[in-house]
């Protein structure tokens, strides 16, 4: 206990420790009654970093290679001393990261927190949850099983159907014209490289911004505290709120440990490119609202071919989402309603496909 | 400019000559069918019989087998003068079709691989003796094949394709009546329906599977003699029929005059073997000769014995690398490894066909092995099953712990700070 003593005096001597925690000190998180949902982005946040800690292991005995991809994912489920409950947890942790990160925007969309000054804060956001998604996309066919390799061959064509760059698309992805061992590779490339170098810089930039504005109260809450300033009340972020953060940590990896010792993530069969592609197949399910509203829309529409008219609108919705504090600024009354408006109809419309998608044949 | 119109003025005329020649050409193939379509059956032959014929196809026509000359008209088309045969007698069918089918350098020219064996085979067929001796009630090429609108046997709509041989074959020997003189019995093709090969070909589309004629032979269709019967189910049965021939059975049958394997698994209504024909209830095989208790009885029961023994454990492992896998836990492997088991009791019940207790057995032991080996990675799946439950239990209860003492303390500093 000396010894760390002595270490800390003669860090802090240095570093002034005290300095460097004032700001943390100094800042509060507004209570009210809608003050849990701050915990979402925090449970995500969590959630990212066991994805990285638990990746890491992974990759100590994982191989990304056609060849020995499946071999090498089963012997970390049967051989490695806990290789089932960490890739277990890789998995389960991915899907619950994507759910929050979706419960996050969603949440942010209706309390409005995206309003000036906090634009760049949702946009950094958004373009988190496209990077968690494309995490999904890349890190689902590396176990190389037949419902992986068929969803990516599946996902990959939608996105040949982009107009002008859509082939050019599907060849980086899938490194030529088919899926191969070439596509196993670079996926392996964008998961364990190239998306977690953009996404740690992104966090950076969205947890300085959320810093630099501080948690955004609801306009009504605001309303009620602009008219009675002694209503308004708050909490220390540390260590109040952090140790409630905490909190919600623990129940999440309860959750996680949970669902990794009841509910071990399936390897299924090999991907064998040969073989003709099983029934029914589905992406993952945060894919699913948009695979079953393409399957759903008519060969043609007018003169436009139905798949590319699908996949341009949901380009195209997409771009606006990522963009709507700019027009939340501009709007007034109705218009900020009609925000609202989108917001529900967005997520009734994901939860609705989403469930038609899964009991859908 | 100049150039184009000038070879549209020269070709014009000759581009008319050949659009006047299309009739002339179409005439001359098809002037038979002129009236032959428009009349009542046996006579007609329709333009989508004749087009479907592999014969027409191939650039022959109605005079390559009725002789005449289409190209002349009306009634001169079919007289003597041009070579006209009219109605081909049945007898003179096989050599009529022999003809071309025989001619090796003529065949070649259209399908190399075709055989031109057929109507040399046919003459040794009982069908084509009865035809020598005048026997017209028999089969020749066309009551098989087809007549007009013939089509080749890799054709699935062609009467002698695999999957359709045993009706085409059923059509004269499941009719009791037509049958009555040749004192044979009609229910063959109602028992083949019953069979294994039946299902094999049908159900589960495999085209090599026997049909009537792999096993009677095709064109020198003839039944097999009893001592040709291993020879026959060897064809595809190969390790069996090895076994059979160095085993005591083979003599012994041989003695009596026993047809080989249909003395066990039976003839046009062979089922699926199971090991009950080894045992000795309704199903037994074994006990149609033997006597209960005597030496090749007890070397019976012990063969039953092992193969149940196997058969046993390979469905306890399965069913506990199921409950396993149920609960999440990854046995694909030793799932794997359950087919070599499997694969053990194929041969272990092909090696009953040597008739002796230590082949059998020693299939089965090495079979035993793999599903030892299975069955304790059954058994260690579970246990880490529940060794994982008892561990989440622990962390769960840790986590609970941590959460409350949490909550004490925030509300503990909480207060204290008010």
């Amino acid at each position: 206990m000396k010894l760390l003593q002595q270490a800390y005096d003669w860090l802090d001597e240095r570093l002034d420790f005290k300095d460097l925690a004032a700001p943390l000190a100094k800042k509060t998180v507004p209570m009210h009654g809608r003050s849990y949902w701050y915990f979402l982005g925090g449970i995500t946040l969590f959630l990212f970093m066991l994805q990285v800690c638990t990746g890491i292991l992974l990759l100590l005995y994982y191989r990304p290679s056609a060849g020995e991809a499946f071999e090498s994912v089963q012997y970390i489920m049967t051989r490695v001393q806990f290789g089932w409950l960490v890739r277990s947890i890789h998995s389960w942790a991915a899907n619950l990261m994507i759910f929050t990160a979706f419960a996050h925007m969603f949440s942010v969309l209706f309390l409005k927190a995206y309003r000036k000054p906090r634009e760049l804060t949702w946009v950094t956001g958004m373009l988190l949850l496209f990077l968690a998604m494309g995490f999904g996309f890349s890190g689902y066919l590396l176990p190389w099983n037949t419902l992986a390799f068929f969803a990516t061959k599946v996902g990959t064509d939608i996105a040949g159907q982009v107009p002008v760059v859509g082939k050019w698309i599907m060849i980086f992805l899938r490194g030529g014209e088919e899926v191969t061992g070439a596509t196993l590779t670079r996926f392996f490339g964008f998961h364990v490289a190239v998306l977690p170098g953009i996404t740690t810089v992104l966090i950076a930039g969205h947890i300085f911004l959320v810093q630099r504005f501080g948690m955004s109260v609801p306009p009504e809450v605001e309303e009620r505290w602009k008219a009675a300033p002694a209503e308004a009340r708050e909490m220390k972020f540390f260590p109040s709120f952090f140790l409630r953060e905490l909190m919600a940590w623990y129940i999440a990896l309860a959750v996680l440990g949970a669902l990794a010792a009841l509910l071990p993530w399936e390897l299924g069969t090999k991907a064998d490119p040969f073989a003709p592609a099983p029934l029914g197949i589905k992406p993952e399910w945060y894919f699913l609202f948009m695979f079953q509203t393409l399957k759903l829309i008519p060969a043609k529409v007018w003169l436009v071919d139905g798949e590319l008219l699908g996949i341009l609108v949901f380009g195209a919705a997409g771009g606006l989402w990522v963009l709507l504090p700019f027009f939340d600024g501009a709007a007034r009354g109705r218009g900020r309603r009609m925000i609202l408006g989108a917001g529900i109809f967005a997520l009734a419309f994901i939860l609705v496909m989403t469930v038609y998608g899964y009991v859908a044949k | 400019m100049w150039r184009n119109k000038t070879i549209w003025r020269y070709a014009w005329p000759g581009l008319l000559l050949c659009l006047a020649a299309v009739p002339a050409l179409a005439q001359s193939t098809s002037t038979c069918l002129d009236c032959h379509a428009t009349l009542d059956p046996p006579l007609q032959v329709t333009e989508q019989q004749f087009a479907a014929d592999i014969h027409a196809q191939k650039g022959l026509t109605c005079a390559s087998c009725h002789g005449g000359d289409p190209k002349l008209a009306d009634m001169d088309a079919m007289s003597k003068k041009a070579g006209f045969r009219g109605k081909i007698e049945k007898k003179q069918i096989p050599e009529l079709c022999g003809k071309c089918h025989s001619d090796g350098a003529y065949m070649r020219q259209y399908n190399p691989s075709l055989r031109t064996d057929q109507l040399a085979q046919y003459k040794t067929s009982v069908h084509g003796k009865l035809l020598a001796k005048g026997d017209l009630k028999v089969a020749v090429c066309t009551d098989c094949h087809g007549l007009h609108g013939l089509r080749p046997a890799s054709d699935t709509r062609s009467q002698v394709h695999p999957l359709n041989v045993a009706k085409t074959c059923s059509r004269c020997h499941a009719d009791a009546a037509y049958m009555k003189d040749h004192h044979i019995p009609t229910d063959q093709f109602a028992k083949y329906t019953t069979s294994v090969h039946f299902d094999a070909l049908t159900v589960r589309g495999d085209l090599s599977a026997p049909t009537c004629t792999t096993c009677h032979g095709n064109h020198g269709a003839a039944p097999p003699g009893v001592d040709s019967v291993q020879n026959v189910c060897s064809n595809c049965h190969v390790f069996q029929s090895q076994l059979y021939e160095k085993s005591s059975h083979k003599a012994a049958f041989q003695r009596s005059a026993l047809p080989g394997c249909m003395v066990c698994h039976g003839k046009h209504d062979i089922s699926h073997p199971t090991d009950a024909n080894l045992g000795a209830g309704p199903k037994a095989v074994c006990m149609q000769c033997h006597k209960p208790g005597d030496v090749c009885d007890q070397a019976r029961v012990k063969i039953l014995g092992n193969l149940t023994q196997l058969d046993d454990g390979i469905r306890g492992a399965d069913q506990l690398l199921a409950a396993a896998e149920a609960s999440g836990m990854e046995v694909s492997e030793a799932r794997l490894e359950q087919d070599q088991a499997r694969d053990a009791l194929t041969k272990a019940r092909v090696s009953i066909h040597r008739f002796r207790v230590d082949p059998v057995n020693q299939d089965v032991q090495a079979g035993m092995k793999i599903v030892a080996k299975n069955l304790q990675a059954g058994k260690d799946a579970l246990r880490e099953r529940d060794y994982r439950r008892m561990g989440l239990g622990v962390a769960l209860l840790s986590i609970f712990m941590v959460l409350v003492g949490l909550r004490l303390y925030i509300g503990k500093m909480e207060q204290k700070a008010r």
